[in-house]
């Protein structure tokens, strides 16, 4: 538990000293979705229609794009090996990384998702169950990222590869997430998506941490 | 527990070859012979579907291909994960040789079912179809196993970096397996496995698993071939390879 905290806090520290790049995987999840009404022109009722996907492929694609920085840094100056050589087990320290990481990227976007939906005429009704799902996709969402990111660490450039292992495993979350979304649009319950982006988030949270721990260490061999 | 000499074996890389070499004539002849009697009683003896007409001969090859692909896929993060447990290099070159024979099936099953899909459905490809969107999923794994694989020079750290990504990636299996199932979906459910025996007759269930039967074999025949030649590559120039082209060449 010690070894948690000292490498969150460590993280945190590191990453707030660099806060300008928080800012580029918003700047990004914006420009994506002020893109979507640009090139279809549509009315406010279709935007509705397609609002709900357009925010969630544009919250994953804008993850993607902050996970360079997880393990990348630490490898190029070492940090990560003596980590992977402290008593502390790795799939601690991993997830404590990944919780650094999630607690200052993927946060911030989950509060920038429900003030975009308002622009596409998603009903304000709608807003808490978003953002539940959202909240409840997260964890999972960045284990994967976690994942694409440990598996490519020892590539020189894993930037273009990362998307490509990354995406197909988030087919799942996408499914639930935009179930949900679509289904307190249209005022119906919602509580069975929602249970199941729980269950993704509890199987990812126990098992991911091992395979990510792995990934690291066969990419430091 | 002592395991039998055989089993310890498969971890040489010239007993697997040798062994493969005296399967393959099995497997492919078998295979190919099971292929031209399933593929002619279900395309030509075998009645019409009374709704769907001729265009329901696509029960001897769609579903027998979607199947090789998930098996494929299971195959291939099998070997992968015990190629990283126990440090077995013919484990990881299973692995290997699986992935572009999946890839290669996954994607003729989705070419497969848009073909069909048009008279019957209506519709080449249905976006929103949770069979259809697990399967192309599924081929995006392979596809994603194969890059990952390719941006590695050393063959050791691919092979170890892409079997954590195969056994990830192994969940996605009985999702497409049960998609038809959880979601109301356009795809029909199993007709094999459905409640009370399968729902067709004799003279339709009898190709249906000689189908698979060749497909399993063929599947298996190409699998071993592939693994052959991946062994040759990892092996380089090992003594046994060339006392083996020697062999060949008189």
């Amino acid at each position: 538990m010690g070894a948690f905290k000292a490498v969150l806090a460590r993280d945190l520290r590191v990453a707030f000293r660099r806060w300008s790049e928080l800012g580029h995987p918003l700047i990004f999840f914006v420009i994506v979705v002020t893109l979507f009404p640009l090139a279809l022109s549509p009315t406010a009722s279709q935007l509705r229609d397609v609002g709900v996907g357009v925010l969630w492929v544009a919250a994953l694609l804008s993850s993607l794009l902050a996970l360079d920085g997880l393990f990348r840094g630490d490898a190029d100056d070492g940090s990560l090996e003596q980590l992977l050589l402290s008593p502390a087990p790795l799939t601690i320290t991993v997830l404590a990384k990944v919780t650094a990481h999630t607690l200052v990227t993927l946060v911030p976007l989950i509060c920038l998702v429900p003030l975009s939906a308002l622009s596409f005429n998603i009903p304000f009704a709608a807003l808490p169950t978003l953002a539940l799902a959202l909240l409840l996709a997260t964890p999972t969402l960045s284990v994967l990222v976690a994942l694409g990111a440990a598996l490519t660490v020892s590539l020189r450039r894993g930037g273009s590869i990362v998307g490509l292992l990354v995406l197909p495993l988030t087919g799942p979350l996408l499914i639930f997430g935009t179930r949900a979304t679509d289904l307190s649009v249209n005022g119906e319950p919602t509580a069975a998506p929602l249970l199941l982006l729980a269950a993704l988030a509890a199987l990812a949270v126990s098992l991911g941490p091992l395979a990510i721990a792995a990934a690291v260490k066969v990419g430091l061999e | 527990m002592k395991l039998p000499r055989w089993f310890h074996q498969l971890g040489s890389p010239p007993y697997v070859y040798r062994l493969a070499e005296r399967l393959c004539p099995w497997l492919g002849g078998l295979g190919i012979l099971l292929l031209a009697v399933g593929g002619f009683w279900g395309l030509v003896i075998a009645p019409p579907d009374y709704q769907q007409g001729e265009s329901a001969r696509i029960l001897y090859i769609h579903p027998q291909t979607a199947y090789i692909g998930m098996m494929a896929y299971v195959v291939m993060a099998v070997a992968a994960g015990v190629g990283y447990v126990w440090r077995l290099k013919i484990a990881h070159a299973v692995a290997v040789s699986a992935a572009p024979i999946g890839a290669w099936f996954t994607f003729c099953a989705l070419f497969t079912g848009a073909v069909w899909g048009r008279p019957t459905w209506g519709t080449y490809w249905q976006w929103g179809d949770p069979r259809i969107m697990f399967e192309a999923l599924l081929l995006f794994l392979f596809l994603g196993y194969l890059a990952l694989r390719g941006a590695f020079d050393e063959r050791d750290k691919a092979d170890r970096v892409t079997a954590i990504l195969a056994v990830v990636g192994v969940v996605n299996v009985p999702i497409v397996h049960y998609s038809v199932e959880w979601w109301n979906s356009l795809h029909q459910t199993s007709t094999l496995l459905s409640e009370g025996g399968p729902a067709m007759t004799t003279d339709m269930l009898i190709p249906f698993l000689i189908m698979f039967a060749a497909f399993t074999l063929t599947f298996y025949w190409l699998l071993l071939r592939r693994l052959q030649a991946e062994i040759v590559e990892r092996e380089g120039d090992a003594r046994w390879i060339r006392e083996l082209v020697a062999e060949g060449a008189r």
